[in-house]
């Protein structure tokens, strides 16, 4: 008799199921029509060697809530249907993570039932009348992601207990690469899924040759994947002609250049380890690393963006000897939220839908970790609809005496952590390669699901052996999987490694498998011998699975074996250094731009309406729908919150953390990012996001003098000279950036084949590049807020103003691009970073915003209303650039000069300020008061006039994704 | 000579605001421990050295089945002898959150009929089904609970995607009250207690955010007051600093307080 079970759980019909109105809710919002009467079931299939009497008491005293549930069991072959109803079922793929498993097995351990191969799905009950057609769009479209899940409809049996896959023969498999011509070369490298192209094929093929044998499967994936642009960064390293402007390396010739030249010495670690290393206090250092997860988030955005969380904290893992993550940030780049159905390309997820997966997923992974997510942007732009972009950051605390890492020979490889499965192949090489109408079948096998608590549990065990001295070295596995990590950890010394020893999650691997697969969660550690039995003791108590797969090596050899025979033999040098170095050409792009038009006369109802339309602008309006979903004060170190002000709805520019219980030191993190300004100019695009970081870190207290930057390159295909060429320009500002505001960087990262290609014709992503600011708070309680404090204070602006618009929100509302971005200016801008830090230190000021998209009348509402303070403001009074004799009142009112920021400050501490500011722009432009209303003049012209509530519900609604729930609960 | 209070911070897989916790009780003199529930499974009997017993927030096994329900089956069963007998020795337990949410699995809370495993309340999804983190005010509804002692109605934040009190029936609801178990209750600005989202946050039934047991030694809350322990946690702590109204520490400090005092004067 079968011994394997379905249990399910329903809400008993006296309670309202939340689950079902929201589904009915999204329904709807993609124009599906749900009838009443849905309801929403968990389900689970099981073995149950004890029968059904222990399956009934597994999910009366276990799976159902006592409260709320009653639990059903049937025998899986039996039909789950029920009368007059239509059943639609969702279930995981075989191999896709289902984190609830292990749970269920550990508490139906303690209530003494014994169980396995358990696996959980949803099903959804629908009234008879629904048709077959809706549900399938349903499944297709709402409930289920054919990337990772099935989906059943009106099933006649119950959905099968995870089941083993067969193991699969054991032979050693050999590519024949010696014989190959360069067609051939080419198809090897299609269909392996190697992304190398011809010249590193025939560079490959001639290593063989002087070896005189064919590489195995497993060679030539660990050299693609250790060659991946993901993971060597071929052209930021290779050669550009940029116009017959050669540069060797644009990594080292420019951004780390500045790094190099600047030679801060609170800069401990940089672009060597996982993440950049710099100095906090007398115990620890921080940590900050900032990775893209694109690609798996376009395919399926809740796993993608998951396991970009969980991969970027493994690197706060893996630097040093491990940091312990202290807070995280996100940066999103989506396709228009409001796009409709016929705009929407083949293959496309809508924007809405990739929005809420990647939001969903970074909420579970961080949430769940127990890590504040507290920073972050979201930028929209129709280019991002094929390839949106997901950004996740991770900050660490490393203690100071903790920062040294090596491998010595005879060290053994321990990994710990998640088992190996079929998740994740191919991850590094996919990244390299562009997006098409396919990819979500293609490669699915690419991506991932996330586990957090596995990765919690790997955390809480790795801080004590750290502590206690139980490894020598550790790094992650993220991309190419054990391939990249014992082949990057043992790169000097060598590696020995039996592949049949890693833990798997289930049997049907082959050894190439096992070796690439990017299943997440996983660690590997340098342990010397003596420490062996205490490391692996230690892991066992807390739960998480380790085991050695061999050892580390003085041979300068990454050797790896199955079933005793020898499957990888490759030198470290070749694997390592053999690359052929890149030579690319790239250009300037010529530009057709435009200035917009901005109209003679303006009067206030239009300039007030025109304030109201950018304050919803989905790049500026309110991301508190997000925001909210994050925990961002776990660990009990939030100083100031993403969201500030009365009502909690002003966006603050920066958030500031005291990472060490006890102290009042603190850090704040904040980012630039503005790829608008990239079409016009990418240079000062770049220049600006260097500028807007740093104005954000600075506005709440942070130290400009003291700050550490990341670049993240989010590109076009770089085979396109002129998105290469583009390139080229933002990383000459990033090194004049660097240089001018002492600002070095510590780590980076680049995503380079951001192209969708559908109906034939391939789009790239706009320029992107994201600036991340990390700065060091001495003492968190002089940190300042953003909302608008106290009637009668006066408000000054500091930083000058030009006329140009180039990429501003104000341009694109004029129907024109602009010709030319507002420079920033490498002088004045640290002049006045340096001055607004003096400033606050002091005490000096109430509040402080910095004018960024949307300009100056953007950064009063947004503290106007977030303070409940009004404000009257006169733009004539603006501090202008030289040689600029007066501005259009909406230039005024909207441009998005660099360097400004506005400065509250009460009336009788206005002299000591203006000191401060001595020959820096600056100029009294107006004062607050009790009314709730903004007013805004030029000299004699009224320019905006609106009640603060207007301006707040312009900023907050249009992004509230849930705008339809219920507004008040059922009581 | 008083006693040094003594509070053990329960962890296991997927606990997260275990330092923060054991750092308020530290504060107000405690000593305090991180134990992982294997070690406690190993020795069971080493609570009992202890005056306090804390299940902080989290999502022990990743909520996985329900929020608390695989914590709350392995203490109701491999531990529920000497959690009882830690409870007739006098012992204080809190929890927080997801600690709450273990403890009226386990049906230590409301405990109307103070058996253990009885489960007489639930705390499940949101009405708004999500996660949501953001400052709530709190209504005092009763100070029989030794935590609470008179503070002052606290403004607190809460975390979660399953806060929403549901009773078993009318008759356990209605003795919630006549028994005199329910702690606090989410608050409008006027301080009364309210079914309003925001104000309540998940939809709870009668506003419910906290309750206790018969002895008043217990208590469970979905609002995390370890966070507010500091003044400057609190969302608008530099508008009060710019009004001259920062006070020296944060409006759940209070809890802990409470907590450190009482055993000092009891045991």
């Amino acid at each position: 008799m079968s011994q394997s079970f379905c249990i399910e759980t329903s809400l008993r019909p006296e309670h309202v199921d939340v689950h079902a109105a929201r589904i009915r809710a999204q329904a709807r919002e993609i124009g599906l029509a749900v009838p009443d009467g849905l309801a929403t079931r968990r389900g689970y299939s099981l073995q149950v060697p004890g029968g059904e009497a222990d399956a009934r008491a597994l999910g009366e005293r276990l799976l159902a809530d006592a409260v709320l549930e009653t639990a059903r069991v049937l025998p899986t072959d039996a039909s789950p249907c029920e009368p007059d109803t239509r059943r639609l079922e969702v279930v995981r793929r075989p191999g896709v993570m289902d984190p609830v498993a292990q749970s269920i097995v550990r508490a139906a351990a303690a209530l003494g039932i014994e169980v396995s191969s358990v696996r959980s799905w949803s099903a959804f009950v629908f009234p008879a009348s629904v048709s077959t057609e809706l549900l399938e769009q349903l499944g297709s479209e709402l409930l289920a992601n054919a990337a990772i899940e099935d989906v059943r409809i009106d099933p006649t049996t119950g959905i099968a207990p995870m089941a083993d896959l067969p193991d699969v023969p054991f032979h050693i498999t050999r590519v024949p690469l010696l014989e190959a011509d360069d067609a051939a070369l080419e198809r090897i490298s299609a269909e392996g899924c190697l992304a190398l192209d011809l010249v590193e094929m025939r560079a490959v093929q001639s290593h063989f040759v002087d070896l005189g044998r064919d590489p195995t499967d497993l060679e030539l994936e660990t050299l693609a994947q250790t060659w991946s642009e993901h993971c060597k960064h071929k052209t930021l390293t290779g050669i550009v002609n940029y116009d017959g402007e050669i540069h060797d390396n644009l990594l080292t010739s420019m951004i780390g250049r500045a790094t190099h030249e600047l030679d801060r010495d609170f800069c401990k670690s940089v672009f060597v380890d996982n993440a950049g290393v710099v100095s906090f206090d007398e115990n620890f250092h921080l940590t900050f690393k900032v990775e893209t997860h694109n690609h798996p988030s376009a395919i399926e955005p809740y796993g993608g963006a998951g396991t970009g969380l969980g991969g970027v904290i493994r690197d706060t893992l893996g630097t040093g000897l491990g940091a312990r993550p202290v807070a995280s940030t996100d940066v999103f780049c989506f396709g228009p939220p409001d796009l409709t159905a016929d705009e929407l390309p083949k293959g496309c997820m809508h924007p809405r839908r990739i929005m809420k997966g990647v939001v969903a997923g970074v909420r579970d992974y961080g949430n769940r970790m127990g890590i504040p997510t507290v920073n972050g942007a979201v930028c929209f732009d129709e280019r991002y609809v094929g390839n949106p972009l997901v950004y996740c950051g991770s900050i660490g605390l490393l203690p100071v005496d903790r920062l040294e890492k090596h491998v010595e020979p005879g060290d053994l490889i321990v990994v710990a952590g998640g088992r190996t499965g079929r998740d994740g192949i191919h991850g590094a090489t996919f990244s390299s390669l562009e997006l098409h109408e396919e990819s979500e079948t293609a490669s699915s096998g690419a991506v991932q699901i996330g586990n957090a608590i596995e990765e919690k549990r790997v955390l809480d065990a790795m801080i004590t052996a750290r502590d206690r001295g139980l490894y020598r070295c550790v790094t992650d596995c993220g991309a190419g999987g054990l391939s990249s990590a014992v082949g990057e950890m043992g790169e000097t010394t060598g590696a020995d490694v039996d592949l049949d020893t890693v833990p798997l999650k289930y049997h049907g691997l082959t050894y190439a498998e096992v070796w690439i697969s990017e299943a997440q969660e996983r660690m590997v550690y340098a342990v010397p011998p003596e420490h062996r039995d205490e490391i692996l003791a230690l892991f066992k108590s807390e739960d998480v699975e380790a085991v050695v797969i061999g050892t580390f090596t003085d041979t300068g050899r990454l050797v790896a074996r199955s079933h005793g025979e020898v499957v990888m033999d490759l030198s470290m040098a070749y694997l390592h250094d053999g690359l052929p170095r890149q030579e690319r050409p790239a250009t300037k792009r010529v530009r057709d731009l435009t200035d917009p038009s901005l109209p003679g006369d303006v009067d206030v109802a239009t300039t007030t309406e025109l304030l109201t339309s950018l304050l919803s602008a989905p790049n500026i309006a309110s991301k508190e729908w997000i925001i909210r979903q994050y925990d961002h004060e776990v660990q009990g170190g939030s100083v100031l919150k993403p969201l500030v002000g009365v009502r909690r709805d002003g966006p603050g520019d920066a958030a500031v953390v005291a990472p060490v219980l006890g102290s009042r030191r603190g850090f704040a993190v904040g980012c630039g990012l503005n790829p608008k300004l990239g079409d016009v100019d990418p240079y000062q695009m770049s220049l600006h996001a260097i500028d807007e970081a740093l104005r954000n870190v600075t506005c709440v207290g942070g130290d400009p003098n003291e700050t550490s930057i990341l670049d993240n390159f989010s590109w076009g295909r770089c085979d396109e000279p002129r998105n290469l060429g583009d390139l080229v320009e933002a990383c000459k500002a990033c090194y004049d950036g660097g240089m001018a505001y002492r600002t070095p960087f510590i780590s980076g990262k680049d995503s380079l084949n951001n192209d969708y290609r559908s109906g034939g014709v391939s789009r790239s992503i706009p320029p992107t590049l994201l600036i991340s600011a990390l700065a060091p708070v001495d003492d968190i309680l002089d940190v300042v807020s953003m909302d608008m404090k106290s009637p009668g204070s006066t408000l000054i602006v500091v930083g000058d103003s030009g006329a140009e618009l180039g990429g501003s929100h104000l341009a694109e509302a004029c129907g024109a691009l602009g010709t030319a971005v507002p420079p920033v200016n490498l002088t004045v801008g640290p002049a006045v970073m340096r001055a607004v830090h003096e400033l606050i230190v002091a005490g000096r000021l109430l509040s402080c915003h910095d004018l960024s998209e949307g300009g100056l009348a953007v950064a009063l509402a947004e503290m106007a209303f977030a303070g409940e303070v009004g404000a009257l403001v006169d733009v004539a009074k603006l501090p202008l650039r030289e040689g600029v004799s007066g501005l259009h009142p909406w230039t005024a009112a909207f441009g998005e000069s660099p360097s400004r920021f506005v400065l509250e400050v009460a009336a009788d501490e206005v002299d000591a300020v203006t000191a401060v500011l001595g020959s820096l722009p600056h100029a009294v432009i107006g004062t607050t008061h009790a009314e709730h209303a903004l007013r805004v003049v030029d000299g004699d012209l009224p320019l905006i006039d609106a009640p603060l509530e207007r301006l707040r519900e312009a900023f907050v609604r249009p992004l509230d994704l849930d705008a339809v729930s219920a507004e008040t609960s059922p009581s | 000579m008083t006693t040094t209070p003594s509070a053990l911070v329960l962890r296991a897989a997927g606990t997260n605001s275990d330092a923060e916790t054991a750092h308020s009780f530290a504060h107000f003199g405690a000593d305090t421990d991180i134990v992982h529930v294997n070690r406690v499974l190993e020795d069971p009997d080493s609570i009992r050295g202890h005056h306090v017993l804390v299940v902080p927030g989290g999502f022990a096994y990743g909520d996985d089945v329900g929020a608390g329900t695989v914590f709350a089956a392995e203490l109701g069963t491999r531990l529920a002898g000497p959690l009882q007998t830690f409870l007739d020795d006098g012992g204080l337990v809190l929890g927080i959150c997801n600690g709450f949410q273990v403890l009226v699995r386990l049906g230590l809370l409301p405990g109307l009929d103070q058996t253990l495993g009885q489960c007489q309340v639930t705390l499940t999804d949101n009405v708004s089904e999500k996660y949501e983190d953001r400052w709530v005010r709190l209504a005092i509804s009763s100070r029989r609970c030794v935590f609470v002692g008179d503070m002052e109605p606290p403004e607190m934040m809460v975390a979660h995607a399953e806060g929403r009190l549901v009773a078993l029936d009318d008759d356990v609801l209605a003795r919630l009250d006549s028994e005199d178990r329910v702690v606090f209750r989410y608050a409008d600005a006027q301080g009364a207690a309210t079914q309003s989202y925001p104000a309540n946050p998940n939809g709870s039934t009668r506003a419910i955010a906290g309750l206790t047991d018969a002895t008043g030694r217990v208590l469970g809350l979905m609002p995390h007051p370890e966070r507010g322990f500091h003044a400057w946690q609190h969302p608008e702590w530099t508008r009060q600093k710019a009004h001259g109204t920062l006070p020296d520490i944060g409006p759940g400090a209070a809890i802990f307080d409470n907590a450190c005092a009482w055993v000092r004067a009891n045991r």
